[in-house]
C-alpha cells in the first residue's frame, strides 16, 4: 500500500469539499442534513465515504453534483473542482460540468438507466452534448468505450435496451456512460450493492483499471468495510451528517479511533480460514441512526456510544489529529493531540 | 450450538426439483422451462443451522420456499419430522405450518402496515388456536422480551419501528407458534451493517436458549461462516458442495466455492486479496437451458474436457464433506482439489 500513500500526499487536491452544510426546510423547521463536511480527493485517488444509511453519504455526493432534491439547499460551504467553486455555479454552468467533469454511477443500474433508450443512445448523449461529436463519431466512440469496460460484442450490445442486459452488464454500461467524457471525478454511490460478489469483483477490477489508465479521482460511497479495504486510499467516516473520522485506509482499518468506526469494523463478521468452534457474539452498536430531527447539539453518536461523556452532549468536538493523516472528531482524543 | 446430532434429521429434502414453465410451447416447440431447483438433497439436524449459500439465480430462495410448501414442487420429496409433506394439502398442511415458520428478507414489506405490532405477533397464535386470550397475551409479552423489544411497543405500527426492530418483530412472529424449524431467507441482507450484528446475535441466542433449528438462506459467506453449523453451496439449481462449517471453511474444495469466497472483499485482505483473487468471467448461465455436464464449466478456471461431457455427481470425498466436481479426489485424508482452498482467503498458492 506504500505506493498508494504517495498519491494521497499529492499537493493539489482535484476536488475539495470544505465546510459544506446542507439543510432541508420543512414544516417542522429546518433540518441540517450535512454539517461542516470537509474532505479532499486528489487525482488518481479513491476516497471512500463510509457510514450507515442516513448518515449523509449520498447527500454529500448529490451536493457535489448539485443534485440535492427540493427543498434542500446548500447553506454554506465550498465545493472546489480544480479551484472553481461549484456551489456558486448557475444551472446552465453546472449542466456543462455534470457527466463531463464529474460523473456519477448509482446503486441500482436498472432504475438509473432509461428503459426506453438503447444503451448506445445513452452513452452517446454526453458525447454529443459535451464534446459536440456527430452521430457517427459518437457511436464509434461509444463502441470503443463499451469495449474498454469489457462488454463482449459491443457492436451488437450498443443497440440493446437495458432490460436485455444482466445486472453486471448494466453496471458496466453505467460506468461506460460515466466515463464517456473522461471526467476528473467519478462518484460511485454503492456501485455494487445490487450485484453478486463475483460480479462485484469484476466491477471493482474495472474501476481500478480505468482509474489507473485515466487518473480519475473516485469518491466511492459504501457501507462494506471489505470494499473499503480493497478499493480506497483514504476513508472518510460519516455519522449524523458529519465527518467523524478520516485518514489513510490502512490507518483507519488498523487503528480506528472514533467509537463509531471501531464499532463499524468490529460488528462485521469476517471470513476466517480457521473457523473457531466457540463463536463469540458479534460486538453490536446499540440503537439506530438518529433522524435529522433527533440530532440536537453535541455529538450525534452520543446516544449510541459506550464511552459517552457529559461533554459529548454539549459540543460537537473539533477534529483532533491522532496520526500522520488521521483526524478524529471525538472528545476522547482531546488530550492526545 | 453444535449439539450432538441425535436420531433422524428434522428436515430431509431429497432430489428436490422445481421447474417453472415460462413460455408455452407452440407446434412442435418445447415449452421453455426454468430449472430453478434441479435435484437438491440436504438435511437439517435438530438444534443446528443449515445454511444454503449461492448467488442470485442459484435457486436458494426457491429451495426455501418449497420447504415451506410455497413453491410448486416438480419432483422429489420433503420429509419434515418424519412426515412426508411433499404433497400434503389443506388442513393437514396448515397444521404442519405451525411447526415451520419463515422470516423474510425485507422487513418492510413482510409486515402488515395496518396491524399493530402486538397483533402481528399474536396472529399466528389466533390462527393456530393456541391458548386462551390471556395466555396469548402473556406469550406475546414473552416474545417481545425475547427479541429485545419493549412491551409497550406492542401498540405501535410497523412504520414506527426501525429496520432492525422490524426484523426483530418478524423473528418474534416466526417464533410465536414455537416452530421446530425457522426458515430465514436472507434475514439480514436488507439491514444496515451495524444492525446486522444485532439480528445475527439474536438468532444465535434463540438457538442457544431454545435449541431452535434454522434453515438459513444467504449470499453472504462471512455471515454464513458466523451463523451456520452446516453449509450447502448452490450453483444454478444444484448443490455443488456440502459440509460441516469447520470442514468447509477450513478447506473449500469445489472450484466455485473457492472462487465465491475469494470474491468476498475482507478488511484484513484488502488490495492483496483483490490482486490474488480468482477471477470469474461473465455471469451464471441462464437456468432455462442449463449447460450439459458441469454447470459451472463455462466459468471454471480449472475446466477440462470431461466437465462438459459428463455432469459430476455430488459424492462424499471425506466423511460428511460432499463435492460435485470430477477433479476433487480423496486418498485417505489427503485431498486433491483443482483450486487450492487457501486461495479463497487471498493466500497465494504455494509453488509445488
Amino acid at each position: 500500500m506504500s505506493g498508494m500513500n504517495s498519491v494521497a500526499a499529492a499537493p493539489e487536491p482535484l476536488l475539495r469539499v470544505d465546510r459544506l452544510s446542507v439543510e432541508f426546510a420543512g414544516r417542522k423547521g429546518v433540518a441540517p442534513v450535512l454539517n461542516d463536511v470537509s474532505f479532499e480527493v486528489a487525482a488518481g485517488e479513491t476516497v471512500c465515504l463510509v457510514g450507515e444509511s442516513g448518515c449523509g453519504k449520498s447527500m454529500t455526493a448529490l451536493a457535489i453534483m448539485r443534485l440535492i432534491p427540493e427543498p434542500g439547499r446548500i447553506n454554506t460551504g465550498v465545493i472546489q473542482l480544480r479551484g472553481a467553486d461549484l456551489a456558486k455555479y448557475s444551472v446552465p454552468e453546472m449542466r456543462r460540468i455534470r457527466g463531463n467533469k464529474i460523473s456519477m454511477i448509482f446503486q441500482e443500474p436498472m432504475t438509473a438507466l432509461n428503459p426506453v433508450y438503447t444503451v448506445g443512445d445513452q452513452i452517446c448523449e454526453p458525447l454529443r452534448l459535451h464534446q459536440g461529436l456527430s452521430r457517427e463519431e459518437a457511436r464509434t466512440r461509444a463502441i470503443d468505450i463499451l469495449r474498454s469496460v469489457e462488454i463482449p460484442a459491443p457492436e451488437r450490445r450498443i443497440d440493446e435496451y437495458p432490460h436485455q442486459l444482466s445486472g453486471g452488464m448494466r453496471q458496466r454500461v453505467m460506468i461506460a456512460m460515466a466515463l464517456a467524457c473522461d471526467p476528473d471525478v467519478l462518484i460511485a454511490d454503492e456501485p455494487t450493492t445490487a450485484l453478486d460478489v463475483t460480479v462485484q469483483a469484476q466491477i471493482f477490477d474495472l474501476l481500478r483499471a480505468q482509474q489507473q489508465r485515466r487518473g480519475t479521482a473516485i469518491v466511492m460511497i459504501t457501507h462494506d468495510m471489505g470494499a473499503v479495504s480493497e478499493m480506497s486510499d483514504r476513508v472518510v467516516v460519516m455519522y449524523g451528517g458529519r465527518v467523524v473520522e478520516e485518514g489513510l485506509t490502512s490507518e483507519i482499518l488498523e487503528s480506528p479511533k472514533h467509537p463509531y468506526t471501531v464499532g463499524l469494523i468490529a460488528c462485521l463478521p469476517e471470513l476466517d480460514p480457521a473457523p473457531s468452534l466457540d463463536r463469540p457474539d458479534l460486538p453490536e452498536i446499540p440503537g439506530v441512526v438518529p433522524s435529522v430531527w433527533q440530532r440536537g447539539v453535541g455529538c450525534p453518536f452520543a446516544d449510541r456510544c459506550t464511552r459517552v461523556m457529559p461533554k459529548c452532549r454539549q459540543d460537537f468536538p473539533p477534529a483532533f489529529q491522532t496520526g500522520p493523516t488521521q483526524k478524529v472528531s471525538c472528545w476522547l482524543y482531546e488530550e492526545q493531540s | 450450538m453444535s449439539s450432538v446430532q441425535t436420531g433422524a434429521p428434522l428436515l430431509s429434502v431429497r432430489d428436490l426439483k422445481v421447474h417453472f414453465r415460462v413460455k408455452r410451447g407452440g407446434w412442435g416447440k418445447e415449452p421453455a422451462v426454468v430449472h430453478a431447483v434441479d435435484g437438491v438433497s440436504f438435511d437439517v439436524q435438530r438444534g443446528r443451522t443449515m445454511a444454503i449459500v449461492g448467488e442470485s439465480g442459484s435457486g436458494k430462495t426457491t429451495t426455501a420456499l418449497s420447504v415451506m410448501r410455497l413453491a410448486p414442487i416438480t419432483q422429489g420429496s420433503i420429509h419434515f419430522n418424519g412426515v412426508d409433506i411433499t404433497a400434503m394439502e389443506g388442513e393437514a398442511l396448515r397444521k404442519q405450518r405451525r411447526h415451520l415458520q419463515l422470516v423474510f428478507q425485507d422487513p418492510y414489506s413482510s409486515l402488515n402496515p395496518r396491524q399493530r405490532a402486538g397483533d402481528i405477533v399474536r396472529t399466528p397464535l389466533i390462527l393456530m388456536g393456541i391458548g386462551t386470550p390471556a395466555e396469548q397475551k402473556e406469550k406475546v409479552n414473552e416474545l417481545f422480551r425475547l427479541v429485545g423489544l419493549r412491551e409497550e411497543q406492542q401498540l405501535l405500527f410497523p412504520h414506527q419501528f426501525s429496520g432492525g426492530q422490524r426484523q426483530r418483530l418478524n423473528v418474534a412472529r416466526a417464533l410465536a407458534t414455537d416452530p421446530q424449524l425457522i426458515v430465514c431467507d436472507e434475514p439480514v441482507s436488507a439491514l444496515d451493517i451495524a444492525i446486522r450484528a444485532q439480528i445475527l446475535n439474536l438468532l444465535r441466542r434463540i438457538q442457544r436458549e431454545r435449541g431452535q433449528s434454522f434453515l438459513f438462506i444467504s449470499h453472504d459467506m462471512a455471515v454464513v461462516e458466523h451463523i451456520c453449523d452446516d453449509i450447502a453451496v448452490m450453483y444454478l439449481g444444484q448443490v455443488v458442495e456440502q459440509a460441516s462449517r469447520e470442514a468447509f471453511f477450513s478447506r473449500p474444495l469445489h472450484p466455485y466455492s473457492v472462487a465465491l469466497m475469494s470474491a468476498v472483499p475482507t478488511v484484513s485482505g484488502g488490495r492483496e486479496k483483490a490482486a490474488n483473487r480468482i477471477k470469474l468471467t461473465g455471469d451464471p448461465p441462464s437456468p432455462i437451458n442449463p449447460p450439459y455436464g458441469c454447470r459451472f464449466a463455462g466459468r471454471c478456471p480449472a475446466v477440462q474436457d470431461l466437465c462438459r461431457q459428463e455432469p459430476p455427481r455430488l459424492r462424499e470425498v471425506l466423511p460428511g464433506h460432499k463435492v460435485a466436481c470430477h477433479f476433487v479426489a480423496a486418498d485417505g485424508n489427503d485431498v486433491k482439489a483443482p483450486l487450492d482452498g487457501r486461495q479463497a482467503f487471498g493466500i497465494k498458492e504455494q509453488a509445488a
